[in-house]
């Protein structure tokens, strides 16, 4: 075309950005790439071919991992964790600050690279991913500086099994390295087979910035690759993917005494009232659906707009559309890249083509032959339509439409996912109103899809559990210091003889704040050492758990109370128990045995006023993000705990427990001392006086290995703590894996709840929920 | 080249009544608002012959602008001989544009006679700022005299300011009349109404003053006099082109836009070119809809048109001077 006709038509044309540094980085290292492990690339074993879904051309061979593949990497990382932890936060600072100069040294390669490989437009890999990469490591450069003032008592996990997606490849891998690095571990990750090179590159990265060898290990391969680095020998396991693969994982980890984070699907409302800025909201939603095809976990896939503006909304989105440009990921005016593999492809054509519901609109823009899907809109559905629940990971907006504040809520939290979303309203009171009540890890008022190294990012619900970013996300590599002794199961004491009593006492359940005889209308009788009988504890059985659940929802009013409100309760149970201390220390010393039954009271009031004491001190952080704006990074109550209690400590363990849990929110449901149930159902008469509404404390008594595996496949439940003296935390963490609740597990260890671990921190991380709020403003 | 007064080849806008409904819900997110301003250049690159072409484009846009106090017939004279050639004459035929011109001559009241002569036999219109330019405090009855005596004088297009205080005080009623008036003034004359977007406050004023500007019948609105502290920037375009879509979208009519002051390097004319082209669409991309208020901008577009003519880096001084 002339410069004449170009005059006249106004067109872009091409501005396509040059492969060759790129693709002479991958014929230099011989087209075919060996894993990297011990801190040099081993020879190619058995090859697959890594394409450039643009064009359908091969880029590369890179191996398939095998199980031998993965232990040797898994050996390497051990060999030099031990130095690598030892060398102190101080001193893996200068290698995070080295990998973040590097990564800006090579940004433009690693960005051709990744766009080469994934088929993001260039424009993204250039402009977002590589610089958040290089933020990333800056950031946790300065978290390594301040480990072990910042985090006392913690240590790192040892080796870490990673593995990352597809979709965000170099990114990914900079948010699972970057911690793990800081905290003193070693990794060995598993890029996604479709997208091996940019970890391959950066592996040579690590080599300039003279990292220790078998710091970080890199096994190319697909998901059997994948299933062996879970099997393989590893502390920690952290994954970025498809909920359905996190599932397998968090079975596969199952009472291995594993730190587990899971960063899963999701189908993340976007919300739009009519009071927004509409224009802005579209653009928004490019930036939501459209930034990487779409192929993004926290992608603002599901559109809720006000209903009289609905109209008005659609028709500028579609005229937005039809604006996007598709095509070649390497040129610079592309919006919209290529879907990273045909089998991706196929899965986004197949979900769409299964619909027939709504109206579908596609792009009236140009869309190349070859690995490529219009941007879509499917409009006017409802909740009950597949394509508004199910994840699609394309470029495919489906909506809804709403009439109120609270209707947005509600079908906005009407998903199994909890990853992200989007509200716009220009009245901040809206907006701020609505961000704690959705079910999201992550919230954006007015903007969408914002990330920065110092704000926590992950989800709740089966989006998955654990945070990238900020020290939050650096606390997923860390565990305690002292792993507590071996903890031995305590049997009832038994016994035969009954004796009389003055007025017969009925010990019960307590379910909603009131008491209730066990569904299943049996009771077990409890002995002391001598063998003498004390009394008879209730035997509950699933149903008890259902009611005890279903009353711990219910009492959603704690949850959104006040916190000053909630330290009152508890401190007022701590007065309420140390009234009757003298009558609770017979009991104990009774049940257990012992005599340290009046120390356990005194403990147990104390452990009241320092959870008391917490409620309103835990409210999270102002993370300082790269906006005019600001992120709040607020500690959210988890939900409903079900909480396997202590044997040992029939009171103070309860106590631990119940505490820290409804001080910061939560509603629990606890199974108290198996063998020594009855300082338990003592104890709902304090709770009875002390102002707990129903269904805040629910007390349930029985044998905890066949409650433990209701609570957590219960799917109305958010998380499961055990410290059960029985062996249950494999149990527990199966059974989990069905709703991917929340676990904190002893794996059979024991904890000094008259101690300083009785109310350790952990408490109230495990108490609460991260969830960030980005909050950009401007007059 | 066909030079085209705004509005010209479309039907002129009638304007509506005001319409304080469609006024009071325009919302402008000012962090979005940017956020997306901040993207466009990263997400629009124009290369080889298709950036000479949209520069070449940006040059048929520009009213070419002397608004000092110390213009001179002579000086202007200078100007419109570069309105004329705005780019050396070899240059532009090695383009294949040898007739290019830029949009129009912009000057205040007293340089319309000197520059209406200048460019006489050009078709070059002259663009006359007017209305007590520029702050807009005149007695009522000078501002709109001040029209009729400049299309007296020849010009075709009039650049009124607005009272920033109506905007201010949110009298739209206010502002509407004026803006009424001036349009009546200006007769067959086109009216770009001027809104001082930095002394508006906020984006939201400036969407709001845009449609109403609107809905009174300006025929372009325009963003700043080149006076104030701060002048065109990429996310009041943003605001203001919305607002031209919007009232496009309600009325059917297409209303003008120039972006005026601070636009000084060739890069930025692109990007305010791709601005307009991902907003408006292809249609706004001519001077009829489309003008670039600038003075210095000129003088870098030649020395990239002539990098892409050589492949050599240009010097300022082998270009005319304006």
């Amino acid at each position: 075309m002339t410069v004449r006709e170009i005059f006249e038509s106004m067109d872009y044309g091409n501005a396509p950005e040059a492969a060759g540094d790129a693709l002479a980085w991958i014929v230099d290292q011989g087209s075919r790439f060996g894993h990297f492990v011990g801190g040099s690339y081993q020879a190619p074993g058995e090859t697959f071919e890594t394409r450039n879904p643009a064009t359908g051309e091969v880029l590369a061979e890179v191996t398939q991992g095998s199980v031998e593949d993965v232990a040797a990497a898994v050996k390497a990382a051990r060999r030099a964790q031990a130095d690598w932890e030892g060398l102190g936060g101080k001193g893996r600072a200068r290698y995070l600050y080295a990998l973040a100069r590097l990564v800006q040294k090579h940004a433009r390669l690693f960005a051709v690279l990744e766009t080469l490989d994934n088929g993001k437009p260039i424009r993204e890999s250039r402009d977002i991913d590589v610089p958040l990469v290089a933020r990333h490591f800056y950031h946790h450069a300065g978290l390594a500086q301040l480990l072990e003032a910042e985090h006392p008592g913690r240590r790192a996990w040892g080796v870490c099994g990673q593995i990352v997606p597809w979709n965000f490849p170099l990114l990914m891998l900079a948010w699972k390295v970057a911690p793990a690095l800081a905290a003193g571990n070693t990794v060995v990750l598993k890029p996604a087979e479709w997208t091996s090179l940019t970890a391959l590159l950066f592996a040579d990265i690590c080599r300039q910035a003279g990292l220790p060898k078998g710091v970080v290990n890199i096994v190319t391969g697909d998901g059997a690759t994948g299933a062996a680095l879970v099997e393989a020998e590893v502390d920690k396991v952290a994954f970025t993917g498809s909920t359905e693969v996190g599932r397998k994982i968090r079975a596969a980890t199952a009472g291995r005494g594993l730190g587990l984070t899971l960063e899963l699907g999701g189908k993340s409302p976007y919300v739009v009232f009519e009071d927004a800025d509409l224009d802005s909201a579209v653009e928004g939603l490019v930036d939501a659906i459209w930034f990487n095809g779409g192929q993004v976990c926290c992608a603002g896939s599901r559109l809720l707009v006000q209903e009289g503006v609905a109209e008005a909304f659609h028709a500028k989105l579609r005229a937005r559309m039809d604006k996007l440009r598709v095509g070649d990921p390497l040129d610079k005016s592309v919006d919209v890249g290529a879907i990273v593999d045909p089998e991706q492809l196929s899965r986004i054509r197949a979900l769409v083509d299964s619909n027939a519901a709504g109206e579908t609109y596609r792009a009236a823009c140009t869309i190349p032959k070859g690995c490529f899907y219009p941007p879509t809109l499917v409009a006017g559905l409802t909740p009950s339509d597949a394509l508004m629940q199910e994840e699609i990971f394309g470029p495919v907006l489906v909506s809804t439409t709403f009439r109120t504040p609270a209707e947005a809520v509600a079908l906005a939290n009407d998903t199994r996912y909890g990853l992200a979303a989007s509200v716009w309203s220009e009245n901040l009171n809206t907006c701020l109103d609505i961000a704690p009540k959705l079910a999201a890890g992550v919230v954006w008022i007015n903007g969408s899809n914002m990330f920065d190294a110092a704000a926590p990012f992950g989800g709740v619900r089966e989006s998955g559990f654990g945070r990238e970013g900020g020290p939050e996300g650096l606390d997923a590599y860390l565990r305690p210091e002292h792993a507590g002794k071996a903890l031995k199961r305590i049997a009832p004491f038994p016994g035969k003889d009954a004796e009389p009593q003055a007025v017969d006492r009925t010990a019960k359940l307590y379910v909603g704040g009131k008491q209730a005889r066990p569904d299943g209308g049996y009771a077990r009788g409890i002995h002391d050492k001598s063998g003498t009988l004390i009394g008879q504890a209730p035997i509950a059985n699933r149903k008890d758990v259902r009611n005890a659940v279903e009353a711990a929802r219910g009492a959603a009013a704690w949850s959104a109370g006040a916190a000053h409100n909630r330290a009152q309760v508890v401190y007022y149970i701590g007065e309420n128990l140390a009234a009757r201390a003298g009558e609770f220390a017979a009991r104990i010393d009774r049940l257990t045995g012992g005599r340290s039954g009046k120390a356990e009271v005194e403990a147990a009031v104390d452990r009241c006023f320092t959870w008391a004491a917490w409620a309103d001190k835990f409210g999270g952080r102002v993370a300082p993000v790269p906006i005019r704006g600001t992120a709040l990074a607020i500690r959210e109550p988890v939900g409903v705990i079900g909480a396997l209690c202590p044997d040992e400590a029939p009171l103070l363990g309860l106590v631990s427990v119940m505490a820290p849990a409804i001080a910061m929110g939560n509603r629990v449901v606890l199974v108290a001392s198996e063998p020594y149930p009855l300082a338990a159902t003592d104890f709902y008469q304090v709770l009875d006086t002390s102002d707990v509404p129903g269904g805040v404390v629910n007390i349930l008594t029985g044998p905890h290995a066949e409650l433990a595996p209701v609570l957590a496949a219960h799917m109305d439940v958010e998380a499961v703590w055990s410290f059960s003296s029985s062996e249950l935390s494999e149990r527990i963490e199966a059974a989990a894996a069905g709703n991917l609740k929340r676990t904190w597990v002893n794996d059979g260890r024991a904890r000094d709840w008259s101690g300083a671990a009785g109310e350790d921190r952990a408490f109230l991380g495990h108490a609460t929920e991260v969830k960030t709020v980005w909050i950009p403003y401007g007059a | 080249m066909q030079h085209t007064a705004p509005q010209t080849l479309e039907t002129r806008n009638p304007g509506t009544a005001l319409n304080l409904d469609r006024v009071m819900r325009a919302a402008a997110n000012r962090s979005a608002i940017e956020r997306r301003a901040a993207s466009l250049p990263g997400r629009r690159s124009v290369k080889k012959a298709h950036q000479a072409a949209w520069l070449a484009r940006a040059v048929s846009c520009i009213d070419l602008t002397t608004l000092a106090g110390d213009d001179t017939a002579g000086r202007v004279a200078r100007l419109c001989g570069k309105a004329r050639q705005p780019v050396r004459a070899d240059l532009l035929e090695a383009i294949g544009l040898p007739d290019l011109t830029v949009g129009a001559v912009c000057v205040y009241h007293d340089m319309v006679a000197p520059a209406a002569s200048a460019l006489r036999g050009s078709g070059i219109p002259v663009a006359a700022v007017s209305t007590g330019f520029p702050a807009g405090l005149s007695p009522f009855h000078l501002r709109v005299a001040e029209i009729g005596e400049s299309v007296a004088a020849g010009a075709s297009e009039i650049d009124i300011v607005i009272s920033r205080r109506h905007v201010l005080t949110g009298d739209w009623q206010a502002l509407y009349d004026e803006m009424r008036a001036f349009r009546a003034a200006c007769g067959e004359a086109h009216v770009k109404a001027i809104l001082a977007t930095g002394e508006l406050g906020t984006l939201r004023n400036v969407a709001r003053a845009s449609l109403v500007c609107m809905m009174a019948g300006a025929d372009f609105i325009k963003t700043s006099t080149g006076k104030e502290g701060v002048n065109a920037t990429l996310p009041v375009s943003l605001v203001m082109m919305r607002a031209i879509r919007d009232y496009h979208d309600w009325t059917g009519i297409r209303v003008g836009y120039k972006p005026a002051g601070g636009i000084s390097k060739a890069k930025d004319a692109l990007t305010y070119l791709a601005l307009v082209k991902e907003e408006l669409g292809d249609r706004w991309l001519r001077p009829d809809l489309f003008r670039f208020g600038a003075s210095s901008l000129l003088g870098d577009i030649e020395r990239q048109i002539e990098h892409h003519v050589t492949g050599a880096y240009s010097a300022s001084w082998r270009h005319a001077l304006a």
